[in-house]
Order: C-alpha cells, then sequence, then structure tokens
C-alpha cells in the first residue's frame, strides 16, 4: 500500500510544505493553534461562508492532498474524528440554554454533526463514492485508516482518501484543563492531515505504509512491548531493523512512563524522536506522526528505511504505525 | 455474493426502544400494531406536549438497573449497554481469549445529555458543573464504557455517519470478520433523545406535530425516538460451534454518497440509488429476489421522495412488499440502522412484514404504496434495509435466509 500523496495543516507551517519545515514554531503557551492558510485558495468561498474552522481545514487539506496526487476526485473519503465538530457544537448548546431552548438557528446544528467535515469533501469535490467517518477517541485516525486499507485490499477502489481533523477550542481547552491534561507539561493540540492511498506503484508515491495495529489498555509496559514485537515479526522485521522511532510522548510525565521504560527497554538503541512538541496532543495526532514520517521518507528516498510510530492517547488507545522509503 | 467470501453469520440479536425493553416485547408491539410515540414525558424540555416522541420508558436508573451498568454514564451507554447484552446473551457465546471479538458501535451525539447538564453551569463560571457529566461527552467515550462492560478488547471503534451510521458499523464488523481480523463482532448502535437532538431537527422544521406518515402524500416530517439495536456477527468457524441456528447472513452491503447537500437528499435519490445498487450487487441478487424492503422512510418530504424515486428506477416495475418501522419505533438517528436490521432478521427468521402505519394517500411521484398490515407466515428470503443520513451518508444493507 503506497501513501501517493499528503497534506497536513497543524501549529507547524506544514500547509504546503514539501519537507520538514526547517525551523518549527515555538510556543511558550500550552495551547498550540494550527498557522491556517488563505482558505480561498482552496475552498468554495460560497460554501466557506458557513463552514466552522474545523471544516475548513479539514476541506482545505483534503484539497491540497488531491492535488499533490493529480486526482480531482477520489474513489473513496474515509474520516476520523475524535471530538467533531465542537465549535458549532458549543454554539448551538449554548444558544439553546441562554434562550432556553427558543429562537434557534439550524446552521451549527447542521454542520455540528460528526460527518460534516467527510460530506464537506465529497460535496466540494462531488464523490458519490464509499464515505464514512470513525469517531473512537485515540483510534479515531487508526480505524479511518484500516477502513482505506481494506477497501484497496478487496480491490473496492483504487485510492481513497483518508485523514482526520480534530480542533481545540477555548471551551474545550477550559474543559480539558479542568482535568489537568495541560497542567504536567503537555500542550494541547489540534490538526488536519490527509492522505491518499493507492496499491498502484507509481514513481510519484511518497512512502509504504507497510502496516498499522491498534490495541486497548494494555496492562502495562511489558504487554505494549508484546504487541511490538508481534507487530514486527508480523511483518518479518525485528526492533534492529527499525531506522527511525516516531514517539507519541507529550512531555507530561505521568503519561509518558510507558514510552520512558520502552526507551529504556526495546527502544534502547534505536535513534528515537518524539514529535508532540510540534502539534500538541490531542486523539487524532497520530495524523501528523504520520505526516511527518512520510514527507521524512519522500525528502531522502534512499537508502530504504524504515520508521516506527507508537502512540497511545491517555494510556488507553495505543497504535503503532510502519512506513518505509518507495 | 462471490464465491470466495466467507460468510458472515448474525448469531444473536438485541434491542431496546420505544416499542419494547427487547426483541420479545418488540414483537408483541407489532402484533398489537402499537406504535411507541407519546408525548414527552421523560425528557425536560419545552417542547414537551407540542411534540411527539417515541422514548424509551425507563429512567437513567431503571435503565441502569435492567442493563447491569452504572446508571450515571450518558444515556446513550445505558442503552446501547441494554441492547448489546442481550445480543450477546442471545448469540449463546461465552467470550473468552481464544475469540477474536470487536464492539463496533456507532450514535451521534455521545454523552450529550449530560453534556447539557454540565454545561448550564459552566456557561456561567467556567470551574462549575460536574466533570463526571463532561468526561463521556465524545461519541467513542460510549463505546469504551460498553466494550469495557462486556469485556471486548480485541477492536473497539465508534462510527458516527448521522442517520446512517449504525449500518455502516455493521458492515465495517463484517469487513473485520470477513478479513479474518475477528471471529465475532457486536455491531450497532444506539442513540438517547437529548435536547440538543430535538432543538436541532426543530430548528430545521422536519418534526411532525402529529404522528409520522412516512411514504404518505401528506406527510409532514419525522418523529424523533431514542433505542439501541445490536446484531452479534460471527464466522463460519464459530456459528459452527454453536448449537443454533443463525438469524440470517449478511450478504450485501454498501456505502455511497449523495454529494448533493449537506442536509438534504438529491431529489433523485442518486446516493440511495448507489448504494441500493452497490448492495445488490455485493450480494449477486437481483431485484425480483428482495422479498421485502425495510425502507429508511423517514416521514420527511425530502426523504420519501428521494428513497421512493431512488426505488423506483431500480425495482419498478415489480415492487417487492416495502414498510417504515419508523411508524413504531420513531427515528432513532444513530441506533436506526442496527434497530432495522435486527427487524430485518427478524422478519427472515419468523417469516413477518411488518406495518407502515397511518399510510392513507399514495405520493403523487411512485407508483407503490408500502405494505399497512402485520403479516406473518410470508416467505422471507433476502431483505435490503435502507439507512440515508445528513451529509449525503446513504447505506443499504441486504440480510439472507441462511443456507443450511
Amino acid at each position: 500500500m503506497f501513501i501517493r500523496a499528503l497534506a497536513s495543516i497543524s501549529p507547524q507551517p506544514t500547509f504546503g510544505a514539501d519537507q520538514l519545515p526547517a525551523e518549527s514554531a515555538g510556543y511558550s503557551s500550552n495551547r498550540l493553534a494550527c498557522i491556517e492558510p488563505d482558505y480561498k485558495e482552496w475552498i468554495d468561498p460560497k460554501m466557506m461562508r458557513r463552514m466552522s474552522r474545523i471544516i475548513r481545514m479539514g476541506v482545505a487539506t483534503a484539497a491540497l492532498c488531491l492535488k499533490n496526487a493529480g486526482i480531482e476526485t477520489p474513489d473513496a473519503i474515509v474520516t476520523g474524528s475524535a471530538y467533531g465538530c465542537l465549535e458549532d457544537t458549543g454554539l448551538f448548546l449554548n444558544r439553546m440554554i441562554e434562550f432556553n431552548e427558543e429562537m434557534l438557528n439550524p446552521t451549527s446544528f447542521i454542520q455540528s454533526t460528526h460527518n460534516t467535515v467527510g460530506a464537506q469533501i465529497a460535496l466540494s469535490v462531488k464523490c458519490y463514492g464509499y464515505n464514512n467517518t470513525f469517531v473512537h477517541r485515540g483510534f479515531s485516525f487508526e480505524n479511518a485508516l484500516l477502513d482505506g486499507i481494506l477497501l484497496l485490499k478487496d480491490n473496492e477502489v483504487n485510492n481513497v482518501l483518508v485523514g482526520s481533523a480534530d480542533e481545540i477550542t477555548n471551551i474545550s481547552f477550559a474543559v480539558l484543563n479542568r482535568f489537568g491534561r495541560f497542567s504536567g507539561g503537555a500542550a494541547a493540540g489540534e490538526g488536519a492531515a490527509f492522505f491518499l492511498l493507492t496499491n498502484e506503484p507509481d514513481p510519484q508515491n511518497c512512502a509504504v505504509l507497510d502496516a498499522i495495529h491498534t490495541f486497548y489498555k494494555p496492562a502495562g509496559a511489558d504487554a505494549v512491548v508484546n504487541e511490538i514485537n508481534r507487530f514486527l515479526t508480523s511483518q518479518s522485521l525485528s526492533i534492529s531493523d527499525i531506522d527511525l522511532i516516531i514517539n507519541g510522548m507529550n512531555g507530561d510525565s505521568a503519561n509518558d512512563e510507558t514510552y520512558h521504560e520502552l526507551n529504556r527497554g526495546l527502544f534502547n538503541s534505536q535513534k528515537n524522536i518524539s514529535y508532540k512538541n510540534l502539534c500538541g496532543e490531542y486523539p487524532t495526532s497520530s495524523s501528523f506522526a504520520l505526516w511527518y514520517a512520510t514527507t521524512m521518507l519522500k525528502s531522502e528516498p534512499k537508502p530504504r528505511r524504515r520508521i516506527l510510530i507508537y502512540n497511545h492517547y491517555k494510556n488507553i488507545h495505543h497504535s503503532l504505525f510502519l512506513v518505509s522509503s518507495c | 455474493m462471490n464465491h470466495t467470501d466467507p460468510v458472515v453469520y448474525i448469531a444473536g440479536l438485541g434491542i431496546i426502544s420505544a416499542i419494547g425493553n427487547n426483541v420479545a416485547e418488540t414483537l408483541d408491539s407489532f402484533e398489537k400494531m402499537l406504535p411507541g410515540m407519546q408525548e414527552i414525558s421523560m425528557l425536560d424540555t419545552i417542547h414537551r406536549g407540542e411534540l411527539p416522541v417515541a422514548e424509551v420508558k425507563l429512567s437513567n436508573k431503571e435503565l441502569g438497573e435492567f442493563a447491569g451498568i452504572s446508571p450515571l454514564i450518558p444515556r446513550t451507554a445505558l442503552l446501547s449497554m441494554a441492547a448489546a447484552k442481550e445480543a450477546l446473551n442471545d448469540s449463546g457465546v461465552e467470550l473468552n481469549s481464544s475469540i477474536r471479538s470487536g464492539l463496533i458501535s456507532a450514535n451521534t451525539t455521545g454523552g450529550m445529555d449530560l453534556s447539557e447538564q454540565f454545561f448550564a453551569d459552566f456557561r456561567l463560571d467556567p470551574g462549575s458543573g460536574h466533570l463526571r457529566d463532561i468526561v463521556n461527552h465524545e461519541c467513542g467515550a460510549v463505546t469504551d464504557l460498553v466494550a469495557d462492560a462486556l469485556g471486548i478488547k480485541d477492536y473497539i471503534s465508534t462510527i458516527s455517519t448521522a442517520c446512517s451510521s449504525s449500518a455502516n458499523a455493521i458492515f465495517f464488523g463484517a469487513r473485520l470478520i470477513r478479513h479474518n481480523m475477528l471471529d465475532l463482532v457486536i455491531a450497532g448502535g444506539s442513540d438517547a433523545l437529548t435536547k440538543f437532538t430535538i432543538n436541532g431537527f426543530n430548528t430545521l422544521m422536519i418534526l411532525d406535530k402529529e404522528f409520522c406518515k412516512p411514504f404518505d402524500e401528506n406527510r409532514k416530517g419525522l418523529n424523533l425516538g431514542e433505542g439501541a439495536g445490536y446484531v452479534v456477527m460471527v464466522s463460519e468457524k464459530l456459528m459452527k460451534g454453536l448449537r443454533k441456528k443463525p438469524y440470517a447472513v449478511l450478504s450485501g452491503y454498501a456505502n455511497a454518497n449523495d454529494a448533493y447537500h449537506q442536509t438534504a437528499s438529491s431529489p433523485e435519490g442518486t446516493g440511495s440509488w448507489l448504494a441500493m445498487t452497490g448492495a445488490l450487487k455485493r450480494s449477486g441478487l437481483n431485484t425480483v429476489d428482495i422479498d421485502y424492503i425495510n425502507l429508511h422512510g423517514t416521514g420527511t418530504q425530502n426523504n420519501d421522495v428521494a428513497e421512493g424515486t431512488a426505488i423506483r428506477r431500480l425495482f419498478s416495475p415489480e415492487y417487492p412488499r416495502m414498510s417504515s418501522t419508523k411508524t413504531f419505533t420513531g427515528h432513532t438517528l444513530g441506533a436506526s440502522g442496527s434497530i432495522e436490521a435486527v427487524f430485518s432478521c427478524l422478519a427472515i427468521e419468523k417469516g413477518l412484514i411488518y406495518p407502515n402505519l397511518r399510510f392513507n394517500t399514495p405520493m403523487k411521484e411512485l407508483d407503490f404504496i408500502p405494505e399497512t398490515k402485520y403479516l406473518t407466515g410470508q416467505p422471507v428470503n433476502h431483505v435490503m434495509s435502507n439507512s440515508f443520513g445528513f451529509g449525503g451518508n446513504c447505506s443499504s444493507l441486504i440480510f439472507s435466509k441462511p443456507q443450511v
């Protein structure tokens, strides 16, 4: 399975970037907001008028990904979003309570449904094909990716656009802070990333997506090690075959304990970098990690290199991605 | 069906809705032609007395006791647990570590019922509102709660594609079995009524103030409902070890997008037609093989003309029997696809055709009418179940009598 093209909007200058940004945007606060492009170039102004920020981010990222792939309309669209359209949800909820269920406007309700990003992408590129949206917290992007992979394995499509979008709003930031999510060193993040997957070999392909795997609430670091070893074995690899590990450490020592244990053990002699200092912590941040890994492999295709991404969300949803250069 | 395709069996069913807290009560309501719509009695909203809805007549406390789970979690999770548990028990499968099992669940508003309560305080003072009321806000949190209670951890996922959500959950689950990733999947969906939902649909002006009249010329909109429905799907290998007959096999499925409008269906029903055509193609069946269509049939002007036009284009001139069971359950949104999947499987197993209540006047655009009587002893070999939603998401499932 190949990644033909990709695009990302993130708290880094990633939109339209062909390589990893030479300098990363620094943040002094614990809330990392996306660096957004001028959307006029990417979204029909008539459609854009009603779109909230997350929808714009998703639709523009999808549009750039398709442009990079040289494809007008993909065969299928699969989206992941853990929180859905928070801004519109908050707006409608607020007005509903404030005005005691009267004088409500439908727009924010209409745009609040979780499948809005995927639907608006379909509408903007007239895609009548398969369209699905996964909303399973730290598995949202991974579930979407698996759906896309299975569509390709079944030869039901020649290509599939898979991605994720999640936003942080003032409300969600305030609520997550009350849970102490960003008081221990982690920063809140957000972003959209889309990938065009295909079975067809092509000189333009950016990377090979070898495999993905998810596991839920592992019993401890030993269970995580077992899952990683099993994953690598299923690809006839061992940890020494991995050239780079990208880990989901977020800076919160309690959250990062599993990563530390791996770094002391299984990952001990591997080159190992973190990514959430760039995009912040959010349930679909693994899509940023995949963008990062693919962009790296694309820019330096030789010699053949393999990257393993390991991320967990709140130590509940764990995921592994194996990507390699073409 | 492709001959090399592994067969996916439906081994267990579970349901809770306004017409019953389990399969037996539900069938009883159909037989007695008793719809579940009433004046609002559970939900605290200004629309009480004004809009009929199809509520599950159990408080959260009663639902918690019924489902064997804490009543403090979102109502959508309570409904989900009740129906998922019934389905698993019905299948006769004892989960153990040698069975790779998954829960693929759907919902549209997650823990919104409790988020509403949190928000009422939080918006006045960001330091107030009980955190326990917002901690399960995400759609996925509802699924995790139920997966943990059932002891499922091999694959867990949540799908949200508006009113087609749980149809998509069922066929995503079936694909995981077909690809030999799982042996058993509990798949379906759940949605509780919330103020958010009622007010949202009310602003769209598509709620009927009377009981809904799907596929009637004088239809005026939909009635909202709540509930949950789950099917237990198993691989051929697991089915062979069970001492029971399967209800049905999932023989066809397809998902397409209407790509027309965020909330309205194209008048010609492009997405609906593509979904039905795709499901037929996968099943290897022809239109004449379909014995019954469980319509999406919401009762809105827009849905019924789009769906009806697509059916006319595909099936004319020979139509199977069809009906909208939303005339009993109301529109249960994220749960509707799987609730109607449960009805479809029961139709095959028991030879039933469900009535489309309150039908009087044929639609002028169509040359067919829905079935209005409750029929038993019917030969029902293949059932098509339609689910179409906001965002142009259209899905059709086909269930077939298992080959013995």
